[in-house]
């Protein structure tokens, strides 16, 4: 016994290994566009949360007397409003600005309790009989059958138009998707030896699938937690557009774009500024989604 | 085992084991049925290994899955310790029997550290030991298979092949079980690691006077470790009976076929090998007879026709016209 | 005249780490009518030199070597479109996995006549006579019906014989058999192998079978080239190389064979093959060898002469009387 153990004992595990966070990061690093919707996205984050102290105005102020001020580059702009006002005279930058911790706040909302939800909903599918397996997977088709909007419409026209409602409505159509892809890899997690091995041990049911099997699952859905985000913004910008989501005064960026249609002919930085503020966001999320996805999936992993 | 009676019952005892599946049934059709283990009984004493040899299909997987309680026989018996195992009390069966796997990158849990692998069997089934006492215990078992202690709380994937499979002893054994299952323990190592996972669970069965079910295809490993073989085919037994009758004379066609088709280290003993015609069956339609009859180099038609049973001397083989 | 001639065979991969160095300064020759062993444990490069040599590795890899020839044409300066060309006619190349390296979603008979398609000029029907000669040839039964079977409808053995009927298709001078028989059963094993040395002595081609078994090196090659961390630390005539090992290296892998045990406890090598980041400064395995000393761990080792296997060691063992040793 001695001499073997003493030999491999002094084989050392080297030291400089990366470890998991300096691989994921080399890997992530590796895709340029995603470092770039990294660096926007912590640039929204930080707007999100500094908004108070970042905004010059009141996101509801009504300047009556510069209503429809055209941005300060233009004919007419000034350096009082730099992104313009609109039609009630509001200050287009610090209404952006506001706009950024609600479209957060949606997004985080949406995406905790549609991965909530989804995660154990696919995890008791993948560990249930096949009758419940079955039941839940036809009724997860069920919503995935419906248009998204529309049964989020649906679902918000039954519930009443506020923003609180609009995020159960957009999480409730999220859903699905991680309920299929958490028993997804459930499925193919169980087939493992190390969960066979927890089995052996005596592990049960509920230890097997939230300390076993579930951490094993978790980096698909990170990837389609950081995608579906940028679904759940656009959703509640729709909604908001729509009427449906959250209801004047209410900075949000979809509602903001509502409020302005009338006014698209005759002053186009009403539309213009929220429509690049969605595009932005979500634009930079999907990047970073998609570089989480290369650096997390060891399917896409180059040795 | 203090008195001469404990001494002489085996750790495990199995009776015309059995585990059948029910596969590809449709609503309109009727589903196949896979034999993966039939008939199948052997018996292991502490401190003692037996092997089970086979190729793919053999139904030695399925018999670990069996012994380490993770299915239950669809018939036959099986006792651990003289105790008769039945689902009901497999909870508490469980400590006695434990396994390790072929593939030490599968069998631990990436996102579990080396010192909650070792814990996690304590936890489970010693729920009143306290924290510092379970990490002392893990600490010595990592100790005892030849890992670093300060490695204790790295992560598997920073260790390399051969200290996995360390881990993974260590964690079977942290029940302190009579019976370990090794279910291919080596068959994914490299040769120079081979010989280190050799030697520690040699060093293991004599200390701990533990018996083993050592699961494996390779017959030079075999031959090295055991003191008993079963030979399978196709789910069931064909030869059982101690290492050296099996490999210096062999009673059935097949085990001799399966010694002389592994290659030996050994260039200038090229030997003429038996050569089996065709394949294996599939394991839905076991031929009626003898089911190595169709790639067997003797079978007559009573082969074909009647199953021969396990039985003669010195040792029992599943032969009409056995070898000796 | 050696078939295949390579010198100086070096691969590095850019990882998460830095570069790593896959195979270094590795040296083949195989001769038409050889069959050549190649030897190692996992992360040897004994695959990847093969890959290397076929131009089958990502484009990520950079590949170096002073000499990389077939038949005395470079295939080094080749333009793509000949060596392609070349590839897989005169040199072919079975792998580990049969089931895999198929393509399930045609019959293998459309996966061979396609093969005879690109490097043949044969009509429709001398191909398909063709492919039932091959079948004939790898012991394929009832030729006819298994050529319009899919590869999920035969088993291992069956596809790995339909793996080197297509390598054979084109009567090639050189045949990489990449560990072929490692995923299959040891009956059907010894089959592959009967077969694949049939062929080989049938056709006079030359045969680099890699693998990890010492029993299949044994039974099956007439040289045999031991590979280690990147490196060949030791090339010789199969029954001199388990004779007499001049590496520590392969003397300590014979060693620990259970078979050539004597006693319960195996003679082990304690550690492990270096991996990327811990490759010792001299000779790659005097961390683990018992006989390095301090110019082991310093001092990158020279190759000996073929009397003393081409060891690449200080101190190799076993040395014949008549043998001129070199040092570094």
């Amino acid at each position: 016994m001695a001499d073997a153990s003493s030999q491999t004992g002094r084989t050392l595990i080297d030291a400089d290994r990366p470890g998991r966070l300096a691989e994921f990061w080399s890997y992530f690093r590796e895709n340029r566009g995603a470092v770039i919707g990294l660096y926007v996205f912590t640039a929204f984050l930080l707007t999100a949360i500094f908004a108070p102290l970042l905004a010059p105005y009141d996101p509801s102020q009504q300047f009556r007397e510069a209503t429809l001020q055209p941005p300060v580059w233009q004919d007419g702009g000034t350096w009082a409003f730099p992104l313009g006002t609109d039609a009630v005279g509001r200050d287009m930058l610090s209404r952006l600005i506001f706009g950024a911790r609600f479209s957060f706040f949606v997004g985080i909302v949406v995406v905790v309790v549609a991965a909530t939800g989804g995660i154990l909903i696919g995890l008791i599918a993948g560990f249930a009989p096949k009758w419940l397996d079955t039941l839940i997977m036809r009724l997860m088709d069920i919503i995935l059958a419906f248009p998204s909007l529309l049964l989020a419409l649906v679902l918000v026209a039954i519930l009443g138009p506020t923003l609180l409602n609009a995020m159960i409505a957009i999480a409730l159509v999220l859903q699905p998707h991680y309920v299929r892809l958490t028993r997804a890899s459930v499925l193919s997690e169980r087939a493992k030896d190390y969960v066979t091995s927890a089995r052996v041990a005596g592990a049960g049911r509920v230890r097997m699938m939230f300390v076993t099997v579930l951490p094993n699952c978790l980096s698909p859905i990170i990837v389609q937690a950081a995608l579906s985000f940028s679904t759940a913004i656009l959703d509640a910008a729709a909604l908001g557009f729509l009427g449906m989501g959250a209801q004047p005064p209410t900075p949000e960026w979809g509602t903001m774009l509502a409020d302005a249609r009338e006014f698209v002919l005759r002053a186009w930085w009403v539309v213009t500024f929220p429509g690049i503020a969605i595009l932005v966001t979500v634009l930079a999320i999907n990047l970073m989604g998609d570089g989480l996805r290369d650096a997390l999936d060891p399917k896409l992993k180059r040795s | 085992m203090s008195d001469a009676a404990t001494a002489a019952r085996p750790v495990i005892e199995a009776e015309n084991l059995a585990r059948r599946y029910e596969v590809g049934g449709g609503l309109f059709r009727e589903p196949g049925i896979v034999r993966a283990v039939e008939d199948t009984s052997f018996a292991v004493h502490a401190g003692k290994t037996l092997a089970v040899v086979g190729e793919s299909g053999c139904g030695k997987s399925t018999l670990a899955r069996l012994v380490t309680m993770i299915e239950a026989p669809s018939a036959g018996r099986f006792s651990i310790d003289g105790v008769e195992v039945t689902p009901e009390r497999w909870a508490e069966l469980r400590s006695d029997v434990q396994i390790v796997f072929q593939d030490p990158y599968g069998s631990l849990n990436l996102r579990q550290r080396v010192g909650a692998i070792l814990e996690e069997p304590l936890k489970i089934n010693r729920p009143r030991m306290k924290a510092a006492e379970r990490q002392e215990k893990g600490r010595e078992m990592m100790r005892l298979v030849g890992l670093r202690e300060e490695h204790y709380d790295r992560y598997p994937h920073m260790f390399s092949g051969g200290q996995r499979q360390r881990i993974a002893v260590a964690r079977a054994l942290m029940l302190e079980p009579k019976l370990l299952v090794l279910d291919e323990p080596v068959s994914a190592l490299d040769l120079s690691i081979q010989s280190q996972i050799l030697n520690l669970l040699n060093d293991l069965q004599q200390r701990m006077n533990l018996a083993y079910l050592f699961i494996s295809h390779d017959l030079s490993v075999v031959r090295h470790v055991a003191d008993d073989i079963l030979v399978m085919y196709l789910g069931r037994p064909v030869e059982f009976g101690p290492k050296s009758e099996i490999f210096d004379a062999p009673r059935h066609p097949y085990t001799k076929a399966l010694i002389s088709a592994t290659p030996s280290a050994d260039p200038s003993r090229r030997q003429e090998r038996i050569k089996l015609v065709g394949e294996l069956p599939s394991p839905l339609n076991v031929p009626p007879g003898c089911p190595f009859a169709p790639r067997c180099w003797k079978a007559e038609d009573t082969c074909r026709e009647n199953r021969p049973r396990m039985e003669g001397a010195p040792h029992p083989a599943a032969c009409f016209f056995p070898e000796a | 005249m050696s078939l295949l001639k390579i010198r100086n065979l070096g691969v590095e991969f850019p990882t998460a780490g830095g570069p790593f160095k896959a195979v270094d300064g590795v040296d083949v020759d195989v001769a038409a009518g050889e069959i050549l062993a190649i030897v190692g444990e996992s992360g040897s490069g004994k695959s990847v030199s093969m890959l290397a040599t076929m131009g089958l590795l990502p484009w990520t890899a950079t590949v170096t070597a002073d000499e990389l020839s077939f038949d005395g044409r470079d295939l080094r300066r080749m333009p793509p479109r000949e060596r392609r060309n070349l590839i897989g006619a005169d040199l072919a190349m079975i792998f580990q996995e049969p089931m895999s390296s198929l393509n399930p979603c045609f019959t293998v008979g459309f996966q061979i006549r396609e093969a005879l398609r690109k490097h043949t000029d044969l009509t429709r029907e001398g191909r398909h006579k063709r492919c039932v000669e091959l079948f004939e040839m790898v012991g394929i039964p009832d030729p006819e019906r298994r050529l319009k079977a899919f590869p999920h409808q035969l088993s291992g053995g069956m596809n790995q014989r339909v793996m080197i009927a297509m390598a054979l298709s084109c009567r090639p001078r050189l045949l990489i058999a990449d560990e072929p028989t490692t995923a299959l059963d040891v009956t059907i094993q010894a089959q592959i192998l009967d077969l694949l040395t049939g062929l080989q002595k049938e056709t006079g081609m030359g045969l680099i079978l890699i693998t990890h078994d010492m029993g299949v090196v044994a039974e099956t090659a007439e040289r045999v080239a031991v590979q280690y961390a990147g490196q060949k630390v030791e090339d010789q005539p199969v029954g001199d190389l388990f004779d007499h090992p001049h590496h520590p290296y392969t003397a300590a892998l014979l060693a620990a064979l259970p078979e050539r045990a004597t006693e319960k406890r195996l003679p082990t090598i304690p550690g492990v093959v270096p991996g990327q980041h811990d490759r010792p400064a001299g000779c790659l395995f005097s961390p683990r060898c018992k006989f390095a000393d301090e110019r082991c761990h310093t001092v990158p080792p020279p190759v000996q002469p073929p009397a003393i296997g081409q060891a690449r060691c200080h101190y190799p063992l076993d040395v014949p009387a008549h043998a001129e040793q070199v040092s570094a």
